[in-house]
């Protein structure tokens, strides 16, 4: 290891202030800090002894989203196969490239089979993730070169949720589009990681939802198949016509049509697990959102709807169907745009489990409401924080008055 | 009965928020929201206004200005309405100098709390807005209460969530050409879309 540690030590005087690449120094040492932990300290208080910084937390995050990721290429591929088959086999699907780029390679198009499923979903994620990444990965490294702050793994992680949140047929150019206006009106106009108000993978995904609605939601989209439509859980309990197709345990497991990594609830508490153990995630705003929602969802049962079946879904459900799962741990969780404070969190977290509900339930413009009510709570995260350390500083003054 | 006033005052807060919805009073939305404290004078400043504004407005409209106001004195045909403008936003200068001078006199501590914001409010076009969606909606005496105090503290919580975010931003590296406004507007755009969340539903 001492030669690797040589080598980048060689070649770091070209970056510093002077050196012919110095316009790469932002690159150069987002490569170096993954390797090693910085090699600068601070020389001014206040000292902060802890080789948990932002990048390792950030890689952490990463970790605990392989799970869902995992799920999303199984499910994809699962819901994909299980169409092919209703509708007649992989010929019928031939018109699609990842259809006959999947015949092409063998992988066949049997739902039984684990490997086909993951490999077909792997085609469809990966041309998604890749562009994410590299659209998120050159607005980054642009800002960075000209703005000189540092690349952090912010964009790692916001590039592999924002594919997460995305049905399988987004076509690619609005992925790169949604990850250019998340990355940069979202984070980067703010001044970059840490600073900005509204999560950028929701924020990129609003902007979809409101610019081009017809590949993000509706009964089309939810499988990878074309001519293929199959609504998903929760519009199934919003519309008294259909019947609800899966049963608790498939949507618990997350073999049911919705965004690629939102639907397996199971995958998501294995990330809260990992969230919570190594407290990256806050557990408060986990809990006080499942809170929020269960109380809000006892009191619509309990009032009740003669036209409306959303008033009688039951906690249990409105956990595992929609993004409400995966919204909870790796969404609502955002330190950046989370309230801070112990007092801010709890409130913070209640106000999402309501408002999702209340979205779910009472707006009939959107079917789900976990993106919308987080970016909501993100806007009165601050006045939160504000009233909590108010209400602390005051109750120290009384404590200490003379 | 109730449940139409209700649904009304959470309409005026949420769905139709005059500063998210409508972008109405963006002037001194946009200029005071830089500290909490203020915002919230302002906020309180803009529901008390709009909760007498409305009111008298809308007495004036049915008893002086409607087509056929004036039929008791014999002239059903006459239609005054193109005077609301001036009738209007006379009413709300003149409400928000009797105002002031009333707080000054009997509450000089809500008056001082206030301060610079009163007279400000005058030329809040969320104000006279207000007015006009009032009458545009032939709303009633009641309705007009309901609406003017739902739009008025829906108008205030989006001030000061914004201020409380902008506060927050203190600590932000804006780039040097968007700091102040320019990234206030981007600010409020992504608010309205987070806002967006109540559209649509149905009361």
């Amino acid at each position: 290891m001492k030669f690797l540690r040589k080598i980048l030590d060689k070649q770091d005087h070209h970056f510093q202030k002077g050196g012919k690449l110095e316009k790469f120094f932002a690159i150069w040492e987002m490569q170096d800090t993954i390797l090693y932990t910085p090699g600068n300290v601070t020389k001014t208080a206040s000292h902060v002894r802890d080789k948990m910084d932002l990048k390792r937390m950030m890689i952490l995050v990463y970790f605990a989203l392989i799970p869902t990721v995992l799920m999303a290429l199984y499910n994809t591929g699962l819901q994909a196969n299980l169409a092919l088959a209703k509708i007649g086999g992989a010929a019928a699907g031939s018109g699609d490239w990842h259809t006959a780029m999947a015949t092409f390679l063998g992988i066949g198009s049997n739902p039984e089979n684990l490997f086909s499923n993951l490999a077909l979903g792997a085609l469809y994620f990966l041309p998604i993730y890749l562009v994410a990444a590299a659209a998120g990965g050159f607005w980054e490294i642009l800002f960075a070169i000209v703005r000189k702050h540092e690349v952090t793994e912010g964009f790692l992680v916001t590039s592999l949720l924002f594919p997460l949140i995305l049905p399988a047929t987004i076509p690619l150019w609005q992925v790169a589009l949604g990850m250019s206006f998340g990355v940069v009106i979202g984070k980067e106009v703010f001044g970059g990681v840490g600073m900005n108000i509204l999560n950028p993978a929701l924020t990129g995904r609003a902007f979809l939802f409101f610019a081009y609605p017809a590949e993000i939601s509706g009964d089309a989209v939810w499988v990878a198949v074309d001519g293929h439509s199959q609504a998903t859980a929760l519009a199934q309990f919003a519309d008294t016509t259909m019947e609800v197709t899966a049963s608790w345990m498939d949507s618990f497991i997350g073999t049911i049509p919705g965004s690629m990594g939102e639907t397996s609830a199971l995958a998501c508490l294995i990330g809260a697990f990992i969230l919570i153990v190594t407290r990256v995630g806050s557990w408060q705003i986990m809990l006080s959102v499942v809170l929020g929602m269960v109380g809000f969802t006892y009191f619509l049962n309990f009032i009740g709807s003669d036209t409306n079946p959303m008033f009688a879904m039951t906690p249990e459900w409105h956990f595992v169907v929609g993004g409400f799962a995966f919204g909870t741990v790796f969404m609502a969780t955002d330190p950046v745009t989370a309230a801070i404070t112990d007092g801010g969190k709890w409130i913070y977290g209640f106000m999402i489990g309501i408002l999702v509900v209340l979205v779910r339930v009472i707006n009939p413009a959107f079917p789900e409401g976990m993106m919308l009510a987080i970016l909501f709570a993100n806007v009165f995260a601050p006045i939160f924080d504000k009233i909590y350390l108010n209400k602390n500083i005051k109750r120290r003054l009384a404590r200490n008055a003379k | 009965m109730v449940e139409h006033y209700l649904s009304l005052f959470i309409k005026s807060i949420f769905m139709e928020n005059l500063a998210l919805a409508f972008f109405l009073g963006m002037c001194t939305y946009l200029a005071v929201s830089k500290k909490v404290d203020t915002s919230i004078g302002l906020g309180i400043a803009v529901i008390v206004v709009q909760g007498i504004t409305l009111p008298v407005n809308n007495l004036l409209y049915t008893a002086l200005l409607k087509k056929g106001a004036w039929a008791w004195a014999g002239y059903p045909e006459l239609d005054l309405t193109f005077l609301g403008l001036i009738t209007y936003i006379g009413v709300i200068a003149s409400m928000v100098q009797i105002l002031e001078m009333a707080l000054d006199k009997f509450f000089p501590p809500l008056y001082n709390a206030l301060g610079i914001f009163l007279p400000l409010i005058t030329v809040n076009c969320a104000i006279l807005g207000g007015s006009l969606l009032m009458v545009e909606r032939n709303m009633n005496f009641a309705e007009s209460v309901t609406f003017g105090i739902g739009s008025g503290v829906g108008w205030a919580l989006a001030i000061i969530a914004l201020a409380g975010i902008r506060e927050k931003m203190k600590y932000s590296n804006v780039p040097e050409g968007l700091r102040g406004l320019g990234i206030t507007f981007i600010t409020v755009g992504l608010m309205a879309m987070a806002f967006m969340l109540f559209s649509g539903i149905q009361l």
